[in-house]
């Protein structure tokens, strides 16, 4: 039901907003094929121990303990790099459960490498998790949710002010050949950042008729590859290791590029800001995914219970650096308020100019049914090229 | 035990070592246990690895969920060949392999002469603690500690704004450079040991002839160190070639075929396996250019 309705909404708001993008999800009625996992029944006893992978700083003793505590459920992170590193990490079958990204998720579903929630086991999982969370094509597929919702966070524009003057007002000054930053320019190094060069095609060229920047044709995908390749002769440097991206602001090599506003903080510097330009921009939506070959299914849903809490949501939002899930905790204190205004966390507004990453796939899933679209391996191929 | 047995004892015990005579009659048998280690060693850990993982370069991998299936085909190796990309990296890595080698050898000669045939000994020996003292620091340290020198508020540009000198930002020369800072001392300590190893009385017999120091240099010493330096340069250039975290780090938007390989490995193991052939190939062809030349035997 809940899809239906978002599915309405988004129509709506794509009409109003011919070329703003709409964000929070693209589902529309798009039918994926998944391999039929059952899906967790009923609680039984907790089995002792819960191995997670998760993004560097998801898991800390400031909120397991009270959980191994209550449970008996002995937590072991592993902590990730990169979505692909999770995603190979996951198929070993040692883990239980994993903090993914958009993505991640869906290829994860589709593999079958991780099963269906009931999500009446996570009472948690209520009305205060942000709307713009819930029931996305990337974790929630033909009705059916696969993710319990964490955070989230945009990748931002972030200029060095004493350099550039004031705000950007657009992505241009990363993409365009003629931008005054040349040469001191940096890029996320993944091939999901296609879709950022998507996002700013969308804006300024109609006539590529990009409705979903995870929905690429063979055309699309190719206009894409082209600015990125036009962007490899301007750029300074390509960012994985977020020390690397800081250390590159900070140290003056690069004066524009993608970044978090947790990379800003970690940055420290007045003159290091962030802003969201008007071609609006892609984020990262993360979830908990329950492994489909878990012996310990049942310390996974309490721990997917238990972080919905929102105090502990909220202090895994604040440890990482992201908007929670649980906007219940921006209730609870000034601080909280805080963190959740300073990470746009009630602002949905702002969350719909941002497309939240999402594993391209064969299916279109902006709706098209004429054309086959480009999967995420076209997309590392394509990735590929565009680094000479 | 009395003392008669002791004395006795010894020379008992020699005779009749039950396992070194049974195995002074199996040439074949000894020769097995001679090699049983290393040879475990090498075969079952690193050639079984290695073969492991060039194998997946034929296998196929499922277009949207990155699994990898065993199988047959050649695409993986056609990519590598025609992708325009992978091949600028490919010459690139290789001329950024070939350049850190020649300045290697051109920083590690004078410095021997030096070492061997003009310093005093405490000089010497300073430095050849200077030389090998950087092999004692972490790797990732030294490639972090080139970046923050040539970052752009860095140490280099800070130090050289006076005379109005910028570095060159991140890129190429900045990548050979500190692949050079890291390689160097396994060029420098075999040159050193060569010429160190050069009988005195040649110099003599040399300026006898009226040769001046630099012919000296140019006919006598060069010609006698050039296995040390094949030697030294097998280090310098293979090490070279496999490395990605200095082009990741000091090299801006660089790419080496390390960067590839790495960029593959979680996403199409394939493609990397099949990558990592490329590598592989330019070592046996340059490694087999060095046997021509006969160094490798004076190893």
């Amino acid at each position: 039901m809940r899809m239906k309705k978002h599915a309405l909404l988004s129509a709506i708001s794509a009409a109003a907003l011919i070329v703003a993008s709409c964000g929070g999800d693209g589902s529309a009625d798009v039918e994926i094929q998944v391999p039929d996992i059952p899906m967790h029944q009923e609680m039984g006893e907790f089995e002792g121990e819960l191995n997670i992978v998760n993004w560097s700083g998801f898991v800390e003793p400031a909120w397991t303990d009270k959980f191994t505590a209550d449970t008996g459920c002995k937590v072991n992170p592993r902590v990730a790099g990169t979505s692909d590193e999770m995603v190979t990490l996951m198929r070993t079958g040692q883990y239980d459960i994993v903090s993914a990204s958009g993505d991640a998720a869906l290829r994860l579903i589709v593999g079958g490498d991780v099963q269906p929630l009931n999500i009446e086991l996570i009472p948690n999982f209520s009305d205060d998790i942000a709307e713009g969370m819930k029931g996305n094509v990337y974790d929630t597929v033909n009705g059916k949710p696969y993710g319990v919702p964490i955070g989230r966070g945009a990748n931002l524009l972030q200029y060095n002010d004493t350099v550039t003057g004031g705000a950007p007002e657009s992505w241009d000054v990363v993409w365009e050949l003629d931008s005054p930053y040349k040469g001191k320019i940096t890029a996320y190094d993944a091939p999901i950042y296609i879709a950022d060069a998507a996002v700013y095609l969308m804006y300024h060229k109609p006539e590529l008729n990009i409705k979903n920047p995870y929905a690429l044709d063979k055309d699309q995908l190719a206009a894409a590859i082209d600015l990125l390749k036009q962007q490899n002769q301007i750029i300074g440097e390509y960012w994985s290791d977020p020390v690397a991206q800081i250390t590159s602001f900070v140290g003056g090599n690069t004066v524009v590029g993608t970044s978090w506003e947790v990379l800003r903080k970690f940055a420290a510097q007045d003159n290091l800001k962030t802003t969201l330009p008007k071609e609006g921009s892609t984020g990262w939506f993360d979830s908990w995914l329950v492994s489909s070959s878990t012996p310990n299914i049942n310390c996974a849903y309490a721990w997917m219970d238990y972080t919905s809490r929102p105090e502990v949501n909220g202090a895994i939002a604040v440890n990482f650096g992201m908007a929670p899930a649980n906007t219940a905790f921006c209730k609870s204190s000034e601080e909280a308020q805080a963190h959740c205004d300073t990470f746009f966390a009630e602002d949905e507004e702002f969350f719909k100019q941002v497309w939240p990453w999402t594993t391209p796939i064969e299916t279109c899933v902006d709706g098209r049914k004429d054309v086959m679209c480009t999967s995420f391996q076209d997309w590392t191929n394509a990735w590929a090229t565009v680094k000479g | 035990m009395t003392d008669t047995t002791t004395n006795s004892q010894p020379r008992s015990v020699r005779r009749s070592r039950p396992v070194s005579s049974y195995l002074l009659r199996r040439p074949k048998l000894r020769l097995l246990a001679l090699l049983a280690l290393p040879m475990t060693w090498i075969i079952g850990v690193y050639i079984f690895s290695l073969f492991l993982l060039l194998i997946t370069a034929f296998w196929n991998v499922d277009p949207f969920t990155s699994l990898v299936s065993p199988g047959f085909n050649l695409e993986n190796f056609s990519l590598v060949l025609t992708n325009p990309s992978y091949i600028a990296t490919s010459v690139r890595t290789l001329l950024i392999a070939l350049t850190v080698t020649l300045v290697c050898i051109m920083f590690a000669v004078p410095l021997g002469i030096f070492m061997a045939k003009i310093a005093r000994p405490w000089l010497r020996n300073t430095l050849a603690v200077a030389i090998t003292l950087p092999l004692w620091a972490g790797y990732l340290v030294k490639i972090i500690a080139m970046r923050l020198v040539f970052t752009e508020e860095g140490f280099f540009n800070w130090a050289m704004s006076p005379i109005g000198v910028r570095g060159p930002g991140f890129s190429v020369p900045i990548v050979i450079l500190t692949l050079t800072y890291l390689w160097f001392p396994y060029m420098a300590l075999p040159v050193y040991t060569a010429i160190r190893q050069i009988p005195p009385n040649l110099f003599d017999a040399s300026s006898d002839m009226g040769a001046k120091g630099f012919t000296t240099v140019w006919r006598v010493v060069i010609p006698l160190i050039v296995p040390a330096m094949i030697a030294g340069s097998v280090f310098t250039f293979s090490l070279s070639l496999g490395d990605y975290l200095a082009a990741r780090f000091t090299g801006g938007a660089t790419q080496m075929i390390g960067s590839i390989i790495a960029a593959n490995i979680n996403l199409n193991p394939p493609v990397a396996a099949a990558y990592s052939m490329v590598p592989i190939t330019f070592v046996v062809i340059y490694l087999m250019v060095a046997r021509r030349t006969g160094s490798l035997e004076r190893m």
